[in-house]
């Protein structure tokens, strides 16, 4: 508003943005929650099937795919096969749900004064942690297979432009830009503070944080690779033992290659009769999903296979607890910040009430989420509600603060507050690099959208692919909440735009008339 | 005589059990998989004791009690260990019923094991499937004790929160009140010119565009 008012559609926006992240990122929370909860009993409850009926084997969809994806769809979430059909309110994860949003609201209830208390638990736990799994997960066996793989680049995966993109992508809501948050953090900064400081800053413990945890993730993900390898291996090698009745452990993992090709030579059809399946180390690597996948259901895995494994999924999910607890905080900041300084409350409400009311009507919008087909759901809003929304914002601001406020005057400001104007890499940034990247992010990523019809992959019991997930397209109601969840907060800035510009005309029009009346008094006297 | 006798009885012995026979069921033992290095060898007297093992589970069926370590015969072992086996009966002449057999070691399954330092996975009765052990399930699962814990804390220190936000705010209103009543008001005269408050404090360093400000901006207060 300071700038301009017309481009107060942007901070209305992203208002919204922050709001519509808020509810389905706490839903994330309410997840890891319930994961930390059933981390403290032995046996882990994902570490084996559970039995059918009658007691003489394992349930079945848990037998065809593994016991933890069986825990994650089945006792987790209670997944349907299709978004269309909601089923029923998990009571599990509402009340989980409603125990994240109770200690979401005990750290913000005082604004900054309670929220800067917890930061310091909530960031410094997860480097403490992380620091715990990187020299665990380095002294694990298969971890130099993993970080091989990390740091080896694939020149055919690099030479598509759709990774750079996801790369662009990434970093941009990895730094949480254009969510309001950075904005409402600052605001409580004194007027002259080093920015330019805190700028690089932030950018440098980002990217130095990722690394630092995908070496940590890598590790443990190699391990979990070479482990499967090994059963695999295991798997083939007591085929082989009980088709030709050798003796048992006659054939080691080392030797396994060398039986299998003599055996091959000498009596090949029954080598095929036995139906051995192909173990390749790099299969296993390049199984590592992405997201909720990754957590939930590939480190899980790995956790098992971990001697104390009990306390290292405390350990892992209290982590992401905390990380996503710090996560919420910056949103919760920037949808409260603009509310309390709109003045929506009248002056004597005290700023709990608020902070309250906002985090009890986010609970009751999120309860949609603990749905059977909840976590459809959050990929949908997670793929469409932030992205083109944080990008255009993005865009605005720094072409508002550019072009429409000034770059002289913002230097100014800037040399007021750090006490040097910013150099030229800041204003070549600024002035060309920053908005041109930008527009071609948002181009490309609309172009990538209306190319390809937008599907999900169900969890079907009944698919004749089991335990492959099912491609399926979303129903027409489903694409039209993507396409309004995409630009309506996108659209504020154009309505606000609006609304200011016939405000504007209106008090012109009657100060015209004023000035023609007659003159009862001169202006205050100052 | 004695010898075709002899003969006789061998060769119905063999073929009363033969691997894939009516009633026969294949064994299979890991020792080395579970024993490691304390693994013994597998000889005829480990094949006694196997015998006697299942005559014994036999012998607790109803109307088998006669069943004798003799009417149990072993045939093809391997090297693997593995080996097949049949129970006669009494008369030697044709085997007893597989569901028989089947029951008798279900019940029974555990001693087998245990006599032989072996659990379900490393002895294999192939078809006969070995009933599953039943989970202990707490009767309280552990989470929503946990998760009871958790949210009293944080019911009680949210409790504690807001009442000492409304003991600070009523500590405030009462302060100033005194203060009105000692001492004489001081004006604050908040200058006015053209409808923008003159702002004397000049704690926000930037330029704001005056002509459009039409309401006083104050810092985000804590």
């Amino acid at each position: 508003m300071a700038i301009s008012p017309y481009l107060g559609g942007v901070g209305l926006g992203c208002l919204i943005v922050s709001f519509l992240v808020s509810l389905y990122y706490n839903t994330i929370l309410t997840w890891v929650l319930w994961y930390l909860l059933n981390s403290f009993q032995h046996p882990l409850p994902w570490s084996a099937c559970p039995l059918d009926l009658n007691r003489t084997g394992l349930v079945e969809e848990c037998w065809d795919s593994s016991a933890v994806s069986y825990f994650w769809y089945r006792q987790t979430l209670n997944i349907t096969a299709d978004i269309s059909d909601s089923g029923s309110v998990q009571w599990q994860l509402l009340v989980c749900l409603a125990a994240s949003w109770a200690v979401l609201y005990l750290c913000v209830i005082r604004g900054i004064e309670t929220t800067g208390k917890a930061i310091y638990f909530t960031a410094l736990f997860p480097y403490l942690v992380l620091t715990i799994f990187l020299i665990r997960g380095l002294t694990l066996p298969g971890a130099t297979e993993g970080l091989v793989y990390l740091f080896t680049p694939d020149m055919q995966v690099l030479r598509n432009p759709r990774v750079w993109l996801d790369a662009a992508t990434q970093i941009f809501f990895s730094l949480s830009l254009a969510f309001g948050g950075h904005i409402a953090f600052a605001s409580y900064n004194p007027p002259r503070n080093n920015c330019e400081r805190d700028a690089v800053a932030i950018a440098l413990v980002n990217s130095m944080t990722s690394l630092y945890a995908s070496i940590a993730v890598f590790s443990v993900l190699g391990f979990k690779a070479a482990n499967d390898h090994g059963r695999c291996l295991d798997g083939n090698i007591l085929r082989l033992i009980n088709a030709f009745d050798l003796p048992d452990q006659s054939i080691s993992r080392d030797d396994y290659a060398a039986v299998l090709a003599r055996l091959n030579t000498s009596r090949p059809e029954w080598a095929a009769g036995l139906h051995l399946d192909t173990c390749r180390l790099e299969d296993f690597l390049e199984k590592s999903a992405a997201g909720t996948g990754l957590a939930f259901i590939v480190f899980a895995e790995a956790v098992l296979h971990m001697p104390g494994a009990p306390g290292w999924a405390v350990l892992f999910f209290g982590m992401l607890f905390t990380l996503g607890l710090s996560s919420m905080f910056g949103n919760m900041e920037s949808v409260i910040t603009p509310l309390l300084d709109l003045g929506v409350m009248p002056r004597g409400v005290p700023k709990e009430l608020l902070t309250g009311l906002a985090c009890l009507v986010c609970f009751v919008s999120a309860t949609c989420f603990t749905l059977q087909s909840g976590s459809y759901w959050l990929e949908i809003f997670d793929h469409y509600a932030a992205s083109l929304n944080l990008i255009l914002f993005a865009f605005f601001e720094v072409v508002g603060v550019i072009y429409v406020y000034g770059m002289k005057r913002f230097c100014d400001d800037i040399a007021w507050m750090t006490g040097r104007r910013p150099g030229l890499y800041w204003q070549v940034t600024w002035k060309v690099v920053s908005p041109l990247l930008l527009l071609t992010i948002f181009v490309a990523y609309i172009s990538l959208l209306a190319s390809t019809p937008p599907s999900y992959k169900a969890w079907n019991p009944q698919y004749e692919q089991f335990p492959s997930r099912q491609e399926k397209p979303y129903p027409g109601w489903v694409q039209a909440i993507c396409v309004l969840l995409s630009f309506l907060p996108a659209l504020s800035v154009p309505a606000v735009a609006l609304v200011q510009l016939l405000a504007r005309r209106r008090r012109k029009q009657q100060d015209v008339q004023q000035d023609v009346g007659p003159k009862l008094q001169d202006g205050g006297v100052c | 005589m004695l010898w075709l006798l002899f003969f006789l009885v061998t060769a119905i012995h063999a073929e009363l059990c033969q691997p894939d026979g009516e009633n026969a069921f294949k064994v299979r033992l890991s020792i080395r998989t579970a024993l490691g290095d304390k693994a013994y060898a597998w000889d005829t007297n480990e094949e006694y004791l196997f015998k006697a093992m299942v005559a014994f589970s036999m012998r607790k069926v109803p109307n088998r009690e006669t069943t004798e370590i003799s009417h149990v015969l072993l045939c093809n072992v391997t090297q693997r260990v593995s080996f097949w086996f049949v129970v006669t009966d009494p008369s030697k002449t044709h085997t007893l019923p597989a569901v028989e057999i089947q029951s008798a070691i279900r019940m029974n399954r555990n001693r087998i094991n245990n006599a032989f330092f072996l659990n379900d996975q490393t002895l294999e009765f192939l078809r006969i499937p070995s009933t599953l052990a039943p989970p202990t399930d707490p009767p309280v699962p552990i989470w929503i004790i946990i998760f009871g814990v958790i949210f009293c804390i944080v019911i009680v220190a949210t409790m504690l929160l807001i009442l000492s936000g409304i003991q600070q705010h009523r500590r405030k209103n009462e302060g100033p009140s005194e203060m009105e009543d000692t001492e004489d008001k001081c004006e604050n005269t908040i200058t006015v010119e053209n409808g923008i408050p003159c702002d004397p404090l000049d704690m926000k360093g930037g330029h704001i565009n005056d002509a459009f400000m039409t309401e006083d901006e104050r810092l985000t207060p804590l």
